[in-house]
């Protein structure tokens, strides 16, 4: 599907839910600020003078309760689209979310369906720290009867989220805070991507990288810098954490040989061994060096920014990685001085130069 | 009488899953679930055997899935703590304490959106008073005046521990109160009374006044989970057990209807046969039902429902 206009992945978000609340009169949206004047970063603004507080609600602070309310109006007709603004605050959910939504629909033999899409926002940055920052989406990976969607681009989100509000599932969708200012053509119609797909993003021989999120913005920095060296890279957005759709990765490291994945969650049974694990599993053979991951080291989000530097990874490290799988040589001293000069090009805790803070 | 057969049957070990009985515990489930119509909507506990019978959940398929066999209520999946009749709107019952009692408002939410004039019943026991998610159930349905009646039974014990070394010296409906929602406190062993105190609760729920809250006073024969009793165990004494059992709501009611010359004796025996009748065809379609096949364990992980286009 081709389309001439660009927005933002805030207004892709923001035109999913308004497309859903106008065909379907089951769906609301509900959740802290939903109807404020800020509207959930932009992507619920004004939703509710188009559909009235009936349907764009605003909510107690009582996530497990409204977590369950909201399981409990699925069970009974409606199409319920819930909105965390930091993916933090659903721990305080997560008995509703693993010991009902997940399973009711298993545990009571099928009879029943829980349509519900959980939104969780990622934060980054500008001193967001331990509690406003947190990837944890090998947590709900883990869970049987969820499904898990981090959409990386403003195409992909909206066509994510109309395919979550409108499956039977319970669906934790991901969304980067630092993902909601890129722009790129997105049709004005109602269209679908499919969930548990993954997507090739740049074409190459030399290097399977699969990344999930924010992680595939870097990794095609890196590609940039690395295909001048002549290494070529393949990079598999991932898309769809659960269920994992492994595929095009397996396929893709039986044309490379090498395999870098890359997660913005942390490392101890997170996404990316979780990956490599399945990978190695069916395609061992194909392997020419040892599989790789990148992600945040196992630490809690530090606030400094001085701190955050040395904590998120950016394309840099990506770059140097990839030239230390691919086995460069001599090369590699040309790559270091270049590295070097953007290690720190922009800070570490703001998405583009013009953000002045605070989220 | 369906749990006495339980209590038989559970020593031949074919019923494989934690079992809560509701013995003793009759007259709120049967109080309350009288007052409905079949498109209320009810959200039990892990100790709702009563409640799923007295809406009129399907005898055998609630056996059958004590045994854990594919023609179950939940096909094997749920056993006695996760009931479901979809036909007659029950909806769940889980054993995470308080853990339905929002689905139920969020039952109410779809009820109240879609313009309809169902209601849904939470049932809970004295220790999901405790759970958080009671007061943001509470808040929330008074919030929004939702078609919701919250029934707590208030047993005394939550599996061993007692009330008093829970909670401090207050009634529990008073938490429903503290969230601006009538709340009301009956005898749950006198079933006229709890109809009674249903019946106007229902009435006013469904004319769209909002929530409320009953608390209900009852007490559990058997052990907390499974055919006993636990007296040796020291919590409680048999003497406070005697004295609860002195009151059975069934033989009270019993005699009121014959009092009042509702009911007769040999109507009273006539209705324990064909109750019999009924359990005896329950066990045996329980016991020649087949097992869940092993492709079931795979099935229903999702919903593979397509899109609604």
């Amino acid at each position: 599907m081709k389309s001439n206009r660009i927005i933002s992945y805030m207004e892709a978000v923001r035109e999913g839910i308004d497309l859903c609340l106008e065909k379907y009169p089951s769906v609301f949206i509900i959740g802290p600020g939903v109807p404020d004047p800020k509207g959930v970063f932009g992507t619920t603004l004004n939703l509710v003078d188009k559909y009235g507080p009936g349907r764009v609600l605003d909510m107690p602070l009582s996530e497990n309760g409204i977590t369950g309310v909201c399981i409990g109006a699925a069970l009974t007709g409606m199409r319920p689209i819930m909105v965390h603004q930091r993916m933090d605050f659903s721990l305080l959910a997560i008995d509703e979310l693993i010991n009902n939504a997940a399973k009711w629909h298993y545990m009571f033999g099928g009879w029943c369906e829980v349509p519900l899409v959980i939104r969780l926002i990622i934060g980054r940055g500008w001193g967001q720290g331990a509690q406003h920052s947190q990837n944890l989406q090998a947590l709900y990976a883990h869970i049987p009867g969820l499904k898990v969607v981090m959409p990386t681009t403003p195409y992909d989100v909206k066509g994510l989220l109309i395919s979550s509000i409108e499956d039977n599932n319970p669906i934790i969708f991901i969304e980067h805070r630092w993902l909601y200012n890129m722009c790129e053509h997105v049709p004005e119609a109602m269209y679908r991507v499919p969930i548990g797909k993954s997507k090739i993003v740049r074409e190459g021989e030399d290097i399977t990288i699969a990344s999930t999120s924010y992680m595939t913005i870097e990794s095609i920095k890196a590609s940039r810098i690395i295909e001048n060296l002549g290494i070529s890279p393949e990079i598999v957005d991932i898309r769809t954490i659960k269920p994992l759709d492994t595929n095009l990765i397996i396929k893709s490291v039986k044309k490379t040989g090498r395999l870098l994945v890359i997660d913005s969650g942390w490392k101890s049974g997170g996404i990316a061994g979780e990956v490599i694990a399945s990978v190695v599993e069916e395609a061992f053979d194909s392997f020419k060096s040892k599989p790789q991951r990148i992600t945040l080291p196992d630490i809690p989000t530090p606030t400094s920014h001085s701190l955050t530097r040395h904590y998120y990874p950016t394309y840099v490290d990506i770059a140097n990685k990839i030239a230390t799988m691919a086995g460069m040589g001599t090369e590699k001293a040309e790559l270091r001085k270049i590295l070097k000069s953007k290690k720190y090009d922009t800070p570490s805790d703001i998405p583009h130069l013009s953000f002045t803070g605070p989220f | 009488m369906v749990e006495e057969k339980i209590v038989e049957l559970y020593p031949e070990q074919e019923i494989r899953c934690p079992t809560h009985l509701s013995i003793g515990e009759e007259a709120t489930a049967v109080g309350v679930c009288e007052n409905l119509r079949q498109d209320d909507m009810v959200f039990g506990y892990h100790r709702s055997h009563a409640h799923y019978l007295a809406k009129g959940g399907n005898l055998k398929a609630f056996m059958a899935e004590l045994y854990g066999k594919a023609t179950g209520c939940s096909r094997g999946k749920g056993g006695s703590m996760h009931l479901i009749d979809i036909s007659v709107n029950f909806l769940g019952t889980t054993p995470i304490l308080g853990g339905t009692v929002p689905l139920a408002v969020g039952a109410a939410l779809s009820s109240q959106m879609q313009g309809k004039d169902n209601i849904a019943v939470a049932f809970f026991g004295d220790a999901a008073a405790e759970e958080g998610i009671i007061h943001e159930s509470l808040n929330f349905a008074s919030l929004k005046k939702l078609p919701v009646l919250f029934v707590c039974e208030n047993n005394l014990y939550s599996v061993q521990t007692p009330l008093s070394a829970r909670q401090p010296e207050r009634e529990i409906y008073l938490l429903g109160k503290a969230h601006a929602v009538d709340s009301y406190l009956a005898d749950g062993y006198d079933a006229l009374k709890v109809y009674e105190i249903a019946k106007k609760a229902v009435e006013k729920i469904r004319a769209g006044n909002g929530p409320i809250f009953l608390e209900l006073l009852t007490y559990r024969w058997r052990e907390h989970c499974g055919p006993n009793y636990d007296f040796e165990l020291g919590y409680r004494n048999e003497v406070e057990f005697l004295k609860w059992k002195e009151k059975d709501p069934i033989k009270k009611l019993k005699e009121e209807m014959l009092e009042a010359n509702i009911l007769s004796n040999e109507e009273f025996e006539g209705m324990r046969e064909e109750i019999n009748r009924e359990i005896e065809d329950a066990v045996s379609f329980a016991k020649d039902s087949p097992f869940p096949e092993k492709d079931e364990l795979y099935s229903n992980v999702y919903s593979e429902q397509g899109h609604e286009k």
